[in-house]
């Protein structure tokens, strides 16, 4: 369902990267086991090759999306298909239970390393005066806490009817109405308006919770989050990693056997493991803080920290303060001591 | 955040169908919430509709006025919209009344902790309070009793304090609040509006509350502290145990006979019920007697004189005993003396009384209730709308702050976590941790006047070894009075 929800997002990135290694990804389910390791290689090489080309043209990736993600990207078939989901969302015994649950982990995840750096002093609202971008919000599961802890968040997501069943969610609570705003859009699209207007208000924050998983193109994700945070803002990413482990249990425990998550909501080509993550995101701008594994007990409904990445890892990076052009020689490769360090807490 | 969603149009070629749907949901709202609501009036009025409280408290006794200084004061809470309803007056107190009420509460060290955590600690004791250091129950079948008190006789076990001073300490507290926390007085909830517990979608998710006036409020966590005849309790229709005792009370204020380091509680347990002295001062106690409902009216019937001779024969008297339960019970102290020879105290006696308070007697019926839910959707119930104890544990305001204490730690964790206050996850936190905790409390006090409701030999031999054992085992008592304490 997830991949459903963003097939729309993917969309709008193939048009623009031209990759050939694209549809192979989108067409094989991952269902079978051998085309793993095959996968695995496509998955790099094509990560190089859109990395070559990032170099080259980076200015150029947002511009080409804002032309073509704007007509095309929109599916009607999947708009229908989540009108009825749409209202599901609040649901904290149903579909979207362990979103819910996951709260647990994620909203102290961001409001702690926010504070690190922020260290707000007011009481009662913890991020009082910080802007965050939700990338994905959904129905706003994520949003309306992160509002509630002071913050102003605006959340994005490609599907409207989530987006109307958030602002309805949103709309009854006056505390929350005046500090979250919902804009139904992608990631590109926002920053090429915010481009387009003079001197654009950057974000303090940029949240991305299960929605890496689900795009294809990740570098011009990366960009778009570079270019929409503040120098030194942070980025918050939660995603599965891609390994065996995370396959069986993942995929066919929790879709199959248990249907914690609805069947077909992930694809395991597109998973990623926090080293790719971390080398992506440094070549983009940015330096990883901290990984730190997740681990979802089906019996109790309840996430915890866990010291292993191998299946769900939450991911705390932050944009370089100085000049944040990305192509330089030295971000390229992945810093060894940024490897070690990333494993604290 | 509608207007972002105008402003849209631009960049998508559905922008213009946002529009229009977003318009025809909010009109659709509207047109929902002004059919069949019990908002009426107010609905229209922008400011009305838009307030909605964090946390309403139903009732402002001794359990809802410290739930609202505890949360007014949390630092988590801060800028959150907090209420009191209390449908009396405002109790102030600027000047100590001579006389003693008759209605005082046992305040445990952990509940004096609570206290003085929300600041209203400095003003009781500043009023009228009365530390005891130790306390003696014993058997009036039986030679057999059992005396509880900290090493040394140096640290309080406990307080004395009178209802009413607890009550406008709070509320003199809350006047220093009143940033946070809003009271109101005077004021009767006639109708609770509960929400659908699934988010429908075209329903106001909040707790409606509509009091005597007319006006209605909404919030987000309604916390039901209205006595053990809870309102919000019935409307729920949460199932609860309970059962009347038979019992009544009495209650009076004693002048003793002569002043007297009065710094023991004293407890005996009657056939027909315990009665318990509370010192007050060196010179007046607290008289509890709790008895069926026949003698109990007797009582207050009687003169003043046949009253005061009532209550001395019923602490001194031994005419219970008979001759078998007495050599049994020198038996069994013979026999734990040679076990464990140096415990053990010797029985003292309680002051003599001289005399009651003016116009101070008064009864009330006594039950035990248990609600088998403390939370719905919503609502979280404390004090004795969760649970009713009968007064001879002296623990009924005990528990009950210890429901607010446990309740505000968690509503705090949340607020800090960015959580909805009203949402399942916590308030279950809360119902699991206090069941713990009150369901033995309350199943050893109904145990315990059970077992000594009568006078038959074999209970009556049991209870005395089981007495005269656990008196004689400092470690069991020390475990014992550290559960009573929290």
């Amino acid at each position: 369902m997830y991949s459903n929800k963003f097939n729309c997002l993917m969309l709008g990135l193939y048009s623009r990267n031209r990759s050939a290694v694209c549809g192979l990804v989108q067409s094989a389910p991952g269902r079978s086991g051998f085309s793993w390791t095959a996968v695995c290689k496509q998955r790099s090489l094509k990560l190089q090759r859109s990395a070559c080309l990032e170099r080259q043209h980076h200015p150029m990736p947002c511009q080409i999306s804002t032309r073509s993600a704007s007509q095309t990207t929109v599916d009607p078939d999947e708009v229908r298909r989540f009108q009825s989901l749409a209202s599901k969302w609040w649901d904290e015994q149903g579909d979207f239970a362990a979103l819910h649950a996951m709260n647990d982990l994620r909203v102290p995840f961001i409001r702690d390393n926010l504070l690190n750096v922020h260290r707000a002093r007011h009481p009662g609202k913890p991020l009082a005066g910080l802007r965050i971008l939700d990338v994905g919000c959904g129905g706003g599961l994520l949003t309306e806490p992160l509002g509630r802890l002071g913050a102003n968040v605006l959340g994005i997501d490609p599907v409207e009817d989530s987006i109307y069943t958030a602002q309805l969610h949103a709309s009854y609570d006056p505390d929350l109405s005046d500090r979250v705003s919902y804009q139904a859009c992608t990631l590109e699209e926002l920053s090429s308006e915010e481009k387009e207007e003079q001197g654009a208000d950057q974000f303090d924050a940029v949240v991305a919770s299960e929605v890496v998983e689900h795009l294809a193109d990740l570098e011009t994700f990366a960009f778009c989050c570079n270019q929409a945070l503040k120098p030194g803002g942070s980025l918050f990413i939660t995603t599965i990693n891609k390994t065996n482990l995370s396959y069986a249990l993942g995929i066919v425990v929790a879709e199959q056997l248990l249907r914690i998550v609805p069947s077909g909501t992930h694809d395991w080509e597109k998973f990623i493991s926090p080293v790719e993550l971390e080398r992506l995101l440094e070549s983009n701008g940015f330096s990883v803080q901290s990984v730190q594994g997740m681990l979802y007990n089906p019996v109790s409904g309840a996430w915890s920290w866990t010291n292993s990445t191998a299946i769900n890892y939450a991911l705390h990076a932050v944009k370089h303060r100085d000049d944040p052009q990305p192509d330089r020689a030295e971000e390229r490769s992945p810093r060894p001591e940024d490897h070690t360090a990333a494993t604290h807490s | 955040m509608s207007s972002v969603i105008g402003q849209e149009t631009g960049s998508t070629s559905s922008g213009a169908l946002v529009n229009t749907t977003w318009l025809d949901y909010t009109a659709a709202l509207i047109r929902t919430h002004s059919r069949g609501h019990v908002l009426s009036a107010e609905h229209g009025d922008d400011s009305a509709k838009n307030e909605v409280y964090d946390v309403i408290i139903s009732g402002g006794g001794m359990v809802g006025s410290a739930m609202a200084c505890s949360l007014g004061m949390d630092p988590n809470l801060v800028g959150k919209k907090i209420l009191l309803l209390e449908a009396g007056n405002k109790k102030v107190m600027d000047k100590v009344p001579d006389t003693y009420s008759t209605r005082v509460s046992s305040i445990s060290p952990g509940s004096a902790t609570l206290l003085s955590g929300v600041g209203a600690w400095e003003h009781i004791t500043k009023m009228r309070c009365k530390p005891y250091k130790k306390m003696q129950v014993w058997d009036a079948c039986s030679d057999a009793l059992i005396t509880f008190d900290k090493e040394n006789l140096q640290d309080e076990m406990a307080y004395i304090v009178e209802n009413d001073i607890v009550v406008a300490a709070l509320t003199k507290q809350l006047d220093s609040l009143s940033d946070n926390v809003k009271v109101k007085y005077r004021s009767k909830v006639v109708k609770y509006t509960w929400p659908m517990p699934h988010h429908a979608a075209d329903s106001i998710p909040w707790v409606q509350v509509t009091l005597a006036n007319g006006e209605t409020l909404q919030t987000k966590l309604l916390i039901g502290a209205d006595g053990p005849n809870s309102m919000v309790r019935r409307e729920l229709g949460i199932p609860t145990v309970k059962w009347n005792y038979d019992q009544s009370a009495v209650v009076a204020v004693l002048h003793l006979s002569e002043p007297t380091e009065n710094n023991v509680a004293w407890q005996r347990f009657l056939p027909t019920g315990p009665i318990a002295m509370l010192p007050l001062s060196d010179t007046e106690s607290s008289l509890v007697w709790s008895t069926s409902h026949r003698l109990a009216e007797e009582l207050l019937e009687l003169d003043e004189e046949s009253f005061v001779d009532a209550i001395n024969s019923a602490f001194w008297s031994n005419e219970n005993q008979s001759e078998l339960i007495e050599t049994a019970g020198s038996l069994f102290r013979g026999a734990l003396s040679t076990i464990m020879p140096s415990a053990g105290s010797p029985r003292q006696l309680p002051p003599s009384v001289a005399g009651i308070g003016p116009k101070t007697r008064v009864m009330f019926p006594l039950g035990m209730g248990h609600a088998s839910e403390y939370i719905r959707h919503r609502v979280a119930l404390i004090g004795d709308a969760a649970h009713r104890v009968h007064p001879l544990a002296g623990q009924g305001a005990n528990l009950g702050f210890g429901d607010v204490a446990c309740l505000t730690q968690l509503l705090s964790q949340a607020a800090f976590n960015g959580k909805d206050l009203g949402a399942m996850q916590h308030l279950l936190e809360y119902e699991t941790e206090r069941q713990r905790h009150n369901l033995p409390m309350m199943a050893a006090i109904d145990l315990m006047k059970r077992l000594y409701s009568t006078n038959a030999a074999p209970v009556v031999l049991l209870r005395t070894f089981g007495l005269q054992a656990t008196n004689m085992l400092p470690a069991l008592k020390e475990q014992i009075m550290a559960f009573a304490s929290k």
